[in-house]
């Protein structure tokens, strides 16, 4: 029963999801790929769409993973599943457990949690980094040498305006500047 | 301050609650952090619902707690100002716009995707949506506390996600996640009986913590399972 199947994973997401939108990514990368809803690509297409979406990433992931699984219902039961952990949690703090958050083991836990979530993080950026840079193909690895040098100027205009106007830049702006140096390239010299 | 909430009456904050955040839902761009500013702006400068202090201390709840940032905050806020239908207003409030955006662009997505144009745009995007990804990364290293234990657990987890990966092994990040926890956990108890001067009562309490948050974690994915 995909819409069931859809909920308890996006449940399970929703629960152990620390870290906002970002740490969420290797979550339901595992997940969609696993079940084999989603390609590596197409999850990476699709982050580009969150980001550049209104709304919390996790909640447009899932409106997407489950859309694209099980129509509007499906959209609907998989944000459920990945909010409801999160409403739940806040509704008990807010209620009856004010002081739940300033006890020394929680604190513990989450020391412990930060580090490898952020590890995660950063993990699955390089993992889909050296998928998408260098594919290994029959008995040869081919090399994608576009994407190397888009990396390195993309990264380079990021700290560029970082160091000039003193604030991070908007990753639509990054997206959207990407998207036209790579079909500007494409439409030149050909795919 | 919360005088002037009150004011209204309930079912009028309710609605009250229910466009503000449908309103911050749908024109913030950028995910949870960006919200924090829209959030601040409306509630702690506009409405003045809360003080600046007590703003700080709910994004940092829902910094330590599980779920989207926005989800977090929208039903914290809501449930103070109007209790449980406040933060059910405002949690659907906030999250609306987006699975009706969503979903429409999902109906021409596919459609969309095969234009050549628009796969050679994506080309470079999938490229940037690395860069992002990585960054962020980066910036949440940066936030991390500087002791020993934070860098042991960040290498061992990017080393064994790493291998697993590229050995084709699945890789569970929710029971890594979960281990972290208690690895944290662990660390934390050990620290504790290696002090003397902690009074033994200390010592209890923190064991009672481990077995309640141990219940707690499993049950989590107990009931995921199923």
């Amino acid at each position: 029963m995909i819409y069931l199947h859809l909920f308890l994973s996006f449940l399970k997401i929703g629960a152990v999801s620390f870290g906002g939108g970002y740490g969420m990514i290797s979550l339901v990368r595992e997940t969609v790929v696993s079940n084999g809803w989603l390609t590596d690509t197409q999850m990476m297409d699709f982050i580009a769409v969150s980001e550049s979406t209104p709304g919390p990433i996790a909640v447009n992931m899932a409106t997407f993973v489950g859309f694209s699984q099980g129509g509007v219902l499906g959209a609907i039961l998989a944000t459920l599943g990945v909010i409801l952990p999160a409403f739940l949690i806040m509704l008990l703090i807010a209620s009856v457990m004010r002081t739940f958050m300033k006890r020394k083991g929680v604190n513990a836990f989450l020391e412990g949690v930060r580090p490898g979530v952020v590890a995660l993080i950063i993990s699955t950026a390089v993992t889909m980094g050296l998928t998408l840079l260098f594919s290994i193909g029959k008995d040869k690895l081919s090399i994608n040498v576009f994407g190397i040098i888009l990396l390195v100027v993309v990264a380079g205009i990021a700290i560029i305006y970082k160091q000039l106007v003193k604030k991070k830049i908007s990753p639509i702006v990054l997206i959207m500047i990407s998207a036209a140096i790579s079909l500007a390239v494409n439409a030149v010299f050909g795919a | 301050m919360k005088a002037e909430g009150r004011k209204m009456s309930k079912g009028k904050m309710v609605l009250t609650l229910f466009l503000t955040f449908l309103k911050i839902g749908a024109f913030t761009f950028g995910g949870g952090y960006a919200m924090i500013a829209l959030l601040e702006e409306e509630f702690v400068g506009k409405r003045k619902w809360l003080t600046h202090e007590e703003f700080l201390d709910i994004v940092a709840i829902g910094e330590s707690t599980p779920g989207p940032l926005a989800i977090n905050s929208a039903t914290f806020i809501g449930y103070r100002q109007a209790g449980f239908f406040g933060s059910l207003a405002s949690t659907l409030g906030v999250v609306i716009p987006s699975v009706i955006i969503i979903t429409v662009i999902s109906l021409f997505f596919d459609r969309f995707m095969q234009f050549k144009y628009v796969q050679y745009a994506f080309e470079g995007i999938r490229v940037c949506v690395v860069y992002l990804i990585f960054s962020a990364g980066l910036r949440m290293f940066k936030g991390l506390k500087k002791k020993p234990l934070t860098y042991v657990i960040f290498s061992a987890v990017a080393v064994l996600f790493i291998t697993f990966y590229f050995l084709g092994i699945g890789f569970s990040s929710v029971i890594c996640i979960l281990a972290c926890g208690c690895v944290g956990l662990f660390v934390y108890v050990m620290t504790l009986r290696k002090k003397p001067a902690v009074p033994a009562d200390g010592a209890c309490v923190s064991a009672g913590e481990t077995v309640h948050l141990d219940t707690e974690a499993s049950g989590k994915e107990g009931g995921a399972e199923k």
